[in-house]
C-alpha cells in the first residue's frame, strides 16, 4: 500500500514570530523553518505501518516555497520516506481550501489508500486541511488520532476529543490526522541523512496539476494579541455580580 | 655605519628573505572573480540542518540525563548507544564503512553541539572521531579500516593511549615497550595513564617503542581490541570535570600483538601522535566553545528574569559590559575553530589555527563559565543549575591534547619558522 504524509514547511516552534511592518503577516526572512512537528508525527506514524510491512511506499508531499526541499531532505526523507513531491508556491502559507485542492489531483494521480496529516500546523493553527481533503475525496476522516491500528482494508482511529476518546473504524482509502499523543518521531540519523540527499523530490506546481492557486482570501491586518490589562478585586459575590452586569457579560 | 645598526639591516634583510619563501596566511586571503570568499560564518544549509538536529537530539536525550552522569561519573549506556545510533560515532567514516560519510567541519558542528549541552559526551565523540577514527583512516590499511573502522562507527568505542605516569607532555619518554618475536608479532608491556574512554572502549592504539636504540623514532602504533590476554583498564579517576567521560589507567602485561595490527609502519608512531593531535586539537577547541555558548545559553535568559532593584539585572550596564564581552570572546573562539576546519577539511596547512584555536576556546571557556556563575549569583554556585559543572569542565581544556603551555611553544616555533628565525633557517648564512 502507497501513503502520502503531508508535510508542511513552518516557523521552527522555538522562534518567536514578529509581525511584518506592514502588519500582513510574520517576518519568515532568516528566520528558522522546520516540519510542522505533527506532520512528523505523521511521518513516524507511517514509518511505523511501513516497518509492520502494512505500508509500502511512503511519499512525503509538501505544498511550499522551493527552499522546502531542504526541510524535505532532512525530515522525512532522511526519517525515511521513500521520496518526495514538492509543488511549489511562492508564499509560505496556503490556504487550507487551496492545499487540499492540490492533493486531491496528486491522489488521483499517485492512488495512495492512506493519507496522513498532522491535525494542524503550528503557523495557522487551522485544522482544517485533512477535513476538507476527505470532504472533497469523499473519503472518511479519522482526526486527532492519538491511535491508528491498521487491518484487512482498513483503519481503526482512537480520536482524542473534548469529552474523552473516540473510536471510529474506516474502510480505506482513508484519511487521518495525527495527534500529539500519537507517537514520538525518530531522529534522523546522519547515514540517513547522506542517503536522503539521493532520494528524489519531484517538483512540479499547482499550475501543472490544474489547481487555480489565486488566493480567496486577504488577510487585512495581524497584530500581536492585546496584553492582558489587570483585573480588580472584589470583596462579596454581590460585587461580582454587579461588575458583570455592569459590563454587560450577564 | 655602526655594528648595531649593521647587524640590524641584516636582521631586516634575512627576515624579508625568510619571509619571501614561505607561503604566509595572508596570501590566501584575496577574493578573485572566480573564487569569491565567504564569512567564517557562513555554514551551508545542511550544516545549518545538521546542528539543529544534533541540538535538538543532545537537548532531549542527554540533557535529561546530565547531572546524573555527572554525580556517578559514569557515561549512561542509553547516552553511548543513542550516539552509536545517530551516526555520530563515525561521522568521517564512509558510508561503505557503515560510517555517516561526513566531512571534518560536520564532525565539529556535532562535537561543539554535543558540548552545549555535556561536554563529558562531547569529549567522548570527539576522541572517537578525531584520535581515533582518523589515525585508521589515515594510517590504517584496508584490512584494518574493513575491519575496525566499521566496529567504531557501529557499535565500539576506541581509546588513544599515548600518556604515561612519566609522560605528558614530554609524550615521546614514554617507557611501554613493544617487544618483536620471531614471528613478526610485539609483547606489550607497561602501563598508560589518563586515557580517555577507556572504560568503555572495545579497540585501544597503543603508542609503545619497538626499538628503545632509536629513541621516539622507535614508537610504533598497536592497535589492541578488548579481551586480549594481559590489557588490563584499572581504575577510574575520580576527577574534576567531565567526569561522566571515563579516564582510567591502561595496564599491559605480556599482551601479544599480531604483525597484521600495527597500524602505519613500524617507528612512525611518533609522526601518528603528532599529526592526529594536530587534527584533535580542533576538537578539543569545539569542545571548549559549545562548553562557553552553553554556559552562556543557560545564563541570559536567567539575568531578563531576576529582578533587583525593580528591574532585571540583565539591564544593568555593568552586566551588559559582560555579557557583550563574553559573546564577543565566543564569536572569537568560533570564527578561529571553524577557520581551522575549513583549512582542514580544504587540505590546506593548519597547525598552527589548530593550535591557536585550542588555546584560545579553552582560555574562552574558563573566563565565560567562571563569569556566568558570577552573573547568575547564588543559584549559580548550585548543582540546581548547570553553571557550575561548565565551570568545572573547562579546566580540562587547558591540560588535555596538549597543555596551554605547550601550545604557546608550539606557536611561538611555527612564528619562528614562518619567519625564518628558526636555527634551521637563519644558519643558511
Amino acid at each position: 500500500m502507497k501513503a502520502f504524509v503531508g508535510c508542511k514547511r513552518v516557523i521552527d516552534y522555538a522562534v518567536k514570530p514578529r509581525i511584518n511592518p506592514e502588519k500582513t503577516g510574520v517576518v519568515t526572512q532568516n528566520v528558522k523553518m522546520s516540519i510542522n512537528p505533527f506532520d512528523e508525527i505523521a511521518v513516524e506514524e507511517a514509518l511505523k505501518l511501513k516497518e509492520k510491512g502494512i505500508v509500502k511506499e511512503i511519499v512525503a508531499v509538501m505544498v511550499g516555497p522551493s527552499a522546502g526541499s531542504l526541510q524535505l531532505t532532512n525530515g522525512p526523507l532522511a526519517m525515511g520516506a521513500d521520496r518526495g513531491i514538492l509543488v511549489e508556491i511562492p508564499e509560505e502559507d496556503a490556504n487550507p481550501l487551496l492545499v487540499a485542492k492540490v492533493f486531491q489531483k496528486l491522489i488521483a494521480k499517485e492512488n495512495p489508500e492512506l493519507v496522513l496529516l498532522g491535525k494542524q500546523a503550528i503557523d495557522n493553527d487551522a485544522n482544517q486541511t485533512g477535513q476538507i481533503l476527505a470532504g472533497l475525496m469523499q473519503w472518511p476522516q479519522g482526526t486527532c488520532a492519538s491511535k491508528v491500528e491498521m487491518a484487512e482494508k482498513q483503519v481503526t482511529v482512537t480520536r482524542e476529543i473534548d469529552s474523552g476518546l473516540r473510536t471510529v473504524t474506516m474502510d480505506l482509502p482513508a484519511i487521518v490526522t495525527c495527534d500529539l499523543r500519537l507517537n514520538t518521531p525518530r531522529f534522523a540519523t546522519l547515514q540517513n541523512i547522506m542517503k536522503a540527499r539521493k532520494k528524489t523530490i519531484e517538483k512540479t506546481t499547482p499550475k501543472d496539476l490544474g489547481v487555480d492557486f489565486a488566493p480567496k482570501l486577504k488577510v487585512l491586518q495581524l497584530d500581536e494579541p492585546s496584553v492582558r490589562k489587570a483585573g480588580i478585586k472584589v470583596a462579596t459575590v454581590e460585587d461580582l455580580v454587579g461588575h458583570l452586569k455592569k459590563t454587560g457579560t450577564i | 655605519t655602526t655594528g648595531r645598526s649593521m647587524a640590524f639591516a641584516n636582521f631586516q634583510r634575512s627576515f624579508q628573505l625568510a619571509k619571501n619563501h614561505k607561503t604566509s596566511s595572508f596570501s590566501r586571503g584575496y577574493a578573485t572573480e572566480a573564487k569569491p570568499m565567504r564569512a567564517l560564518t557562513d555554514f551551508s544549509d545542511e550544516e545549518n540542518e545538521l546542528r539543529s538536529l544534533v541540538a535538538k537530539f543532545a537537548k532531549e536525550k542527554i540533557g535529561p540525563k546530565v547531572r546524573e552522569m555527572d554525580e556517578k561519573s559514569q557515561l549512561d549506556p542509553e547516552v553511548l548507544s543513542g550516539l552509536f545510533e545517530q551516526g555520530f560515532m563515525g561521522i568521517e567514516t564512509p558510508t561503505e564503512l557503515d560510517g555517516s560519510g561526513m566531512s571534518f567541519t560536520d564532525a565539529i558542528i556535532v562535537i561543539e553541539e554535543l558540548a552545549k549541552v555535556d561536554p563529558a559526551v562531547s569529549v567522548v565523540c570527539d576522541v572517537q572521531n578525531t584520535l581515533v577514527n582518523n589515525i585508521l583512516s589515515n594510517w590504517g590499511t584496508k584490512e584494518q579500516r574493513e575491519k575496525y573502522s566499521r566496529q567504531l562507527a557501529q557499535n565500539t568505542v576506541g581509546s588513544f593511549c599515548l600518556s604515561e605516569w612519566g609522560s605528558g607532555s614530554d609524550a615521546f619518554a614514554l617507557k611501554t615497550k613493544a617487544d618483536l618475536q620471531s614471528d613478526g608479532s610485539y609483547i606489550l608491556n607497561g602501563s598508560k595513564a589518563w586515557i580517555t574512554n577507556s572504560g568503555e572502549a572495545g579497540i585501544f592504539l597503543v603508542m609503545a617503542n619497538a626499538d628503545v636504540s632509536k629513541g621516539y623514532k622507535g614508537i610504533t602504533t598497536f592497535l589492541v581490541p578488548k579481551g586480549t590476554p594481559g590489557l588490563q583498564v584499572g581504575k577510574k579517576e575520580d576527577k574534576l570535570g567531565i567526569r561522566a567521560s571515563s579516564t582510567c589507567e591502561v595496564l599491559f602485561n605480556d599482551v601479544r600483538v599480531p604483525k597484521d595490527q600495527i597500524v602505519g609502519p613500524v617507528g612512525s608512531g611518533y609522526k601518528i601522535a603528532i599529526e592526529t593531535l594536530n587534527e584533535g586539537r580542533i576538537g578539543i577547541a569545539a569542545q571548549m566553545l559549545g562548553l562557553a555558548g552553553g554556559a552562556f545559553e543557560a545564563t541570559l535568559p536567567y539575568i531578563y528574569q531576576r529582578k533587583q532593584f525593580g528591574k532585571p539585572i540583565g539591564t544593568f550596564q555593568g552586566m551588559q559590559f559582560q555579557v557583550a564581552q563574553i559573546a564577543m570572546d565566543i564569536e572569537a573562539a568560533k570564527l578561529m575553530t571553524y577557520n581551522a576546519a575549513r583549512l582542514k577539511d580544504a587540505k590546506q596547512p593548519f597547525t598552527k589555527e589548530a593550535a591557536m584555536c585550542k588555546l584560545f576556546a579553552s582560555q574562552v571557556a574558563e573566563k565565560v563559565s567562571s563569569l556566568c556563575i558570577n552573573m547568575l549569583g547564588g543559584v549559580g554556585f548550585t548543582k540546581d543549575f548547570p553553571a557550575e559543572k561548565f565551570f568545572r569542565d573547562c579546566k580540562i581544556g587547558q591540560i588535555y591534547e596538549g597543555t596551554s603551555n605547550i601550545q604557546m611553544q608550539t606557536i611561538a616555533k611555527l612564528i619562528e619558522r614562518e619567519n625564518g628565525l628558526d636555527t634551521k633557517t637563519t644558519q643558511h648564512k
